[in-house]
């Protein structure tokens, strides 16, 4: 699913990633973890084809990610630091818009906001008004309804309530369960040791397995 | 899905966060309207004020399409947005066609409006043979903006000072339309002894600028917000 040999991805002059090789399987859930700064952020972005690959050979799924980042881009969720909606509009537009760029369904999107329990009273709200936990709720919602193969979350934790904790916990592994990868940066070690089937230390913009 | 597909989903997003937003007519018009009011009292002149109200209806035009245009931006990377739509796999193609539509229907209510402030502040009329050369112009020129603006949006969206940037980069590239867009204008209103059938020079060009933005645009538009 994910095979990385010495890979290297640059911001601006600087090596975020400084020879990165790993390979994570269908089915996994592959916890990054490491101090500020080590390059955990820049490696999902890397797999998400947001950052190029300027040394070393990167598969992502099927696809060269060096030569098809484009293709690469629609089998991937990413959520990130931000969450990706759109302040003005309510949850529903923002679900429903995210479901449909991917193609989802009608049924595929309202089963994603009832899955993140966004789909009772916040529904018509402006994402402005929410709080960050309902945002963030919102964010994996539209992540949901997208059905990547591969989901790469940053600190997916931060903001949720213990009962939405507990559900993003239940879609990820019901996601790794179904076939699709899943790679997890978090500082929440304790939770997220649990939740991974493999932990990976990110250090100095090169990986360790633990 | 098709990219006309996302395009239409794109555009329509836009003009929705528009609506609920109320940016046009809580701050765009009321910036257009104190612009032309502003120009009305410098030139305090009614013959000169005829004389050149066409290119004060583009001048102020010009400047509201940079605020549309940060607008249109600052919603896609506010948190992220633009981002995740790379990360989705939308086609930039349909990104560029989608937020280029949205821009133009927005730019297109404002020139209307604008040029009846232009008929109320500057004592315009709009001669009957000259309507079918004022709406094409408008439409001309409003693709051609729409195209431009989302280029060099695009472009600025990632930059450090794009505040001070996009203006940099756009008022030079949209020079073309400005002269095309005045001249043509001048003639459906008579304005200065012109006639209709010299503004239809103008459209010609304003015309291949909008063609020339938009396929370029469309084609840029995926490099130019990539890493």
């Amino acid at each position: 699913m994910v095979s990385f040999r010495d890979v290297v991805a640059v911001l601006g002059t600087f090596p975020a990633l400084a020879g990165v090789t790993l390979d994570v399987e269908a089915g996994e859930i592959v916890l990054l973890q490491g101090p500020n700064g080590a390059g955990k952020t820049t490696l999902l972005r890397t797999c998400a084809g947001l950052l190029p690959v300027v040394r070393g050979t990167a598969r992502i799924l099927e696809f060269d990610l060096a030569a098809d980042r484009d293709v690469v881009r629609r089998h991937v969720g990413l959520l990130g630091h931000q969450n990706g909606l759109y302040v003005d509009l309510t949850v529903r537009d923002n679900v429903r818009f995210w479901g449909a760029t991917a193609g989802a369904s009608h049924d595929e999107i309202v089963a994603a906001m009832v899955r993140l329990d966004v789909h009772d009273r916040l529904v018509d709200v402006p994402v402005r008004k929410l709080s960050a936990g309902q945002r963030r709720r919102t964010a994996l919602a539209c992540l949901v309804a997208r059905r990547a193969r591969l989901w790469l979350l940053d600190e997916p934790h931060a903001g949720l309530d213990a009962a939405s904790r507990d559900e993003l916990d239940r879609i990820l592994r019901q996601a790794a369960a179904s076939g699709a990868t899943v790679i997890v940066a978090s500082h929440e070690l304790e939770r997220a040791t649990s939740l991974a089937t493999r932990v990976v230390e990110v250090v100095a913009g090169q990986v360790r397995e633990t | 899905m098709s990219v006309w597909k996302i395009t239409w989903l794109i555009a329509l997003k836009d003009l929705r966060i528009e609506r609920r937003s109320r940016v046009i007519t809580d701050q765009v018009l009321p910036f257009a309207g104190v612009t032309m009011l502003i120009f009305a009292f410098a030139l305090d002149a009614d013959s000169v004020l005829e004389r050149v109200a066409p290119g004060l209806i583009w001048l102020a035009t010009m400047f509201s399409l940079l605020v549309l245009v940060q607008r249109a931006f600052s919603i896609e990377t506010d948190d992220g947005a633009l981002d995740a739509m790379r990360v989705a796999g939308v086609d930039a193609r349909a990104i560029y066609l989608g937020k280029s539509l949205s821009l133009a229907v927005q730019l297109l209510v404002l020139e209307v409006i604008l040029l009846g402030a232009a008929i109320v502040l500057y004592a315009q009329t709009v001669p009957l043979d000259g309507v079918v050369l004022l709406v094409v112009t408008l439409l001309t020129a409003t693709c051609g903006l729409a195209s431009v603006g989302t280029l060099y949006g695009g472009l600025a969206a990632g930059i450090r000072g794009r505040e001070t940037l996009l203006p940099l980069l756009t008022l030079p590239a949209v020079a073309p339309v400005l002269i095309g867009a005045t001249r043509a204008v001048e003639a459906a209103l008579g304005t200065a002894g012109a006639v209709v059938s010299d503004g239809w020079p103008w459209v010609g060009l304003l015309a291949v600028f909008a063609v020339a933005f938009g396929v370029g645009g469309t084609l840029a538009f995926g490099p130019l917000i990539d890493e």
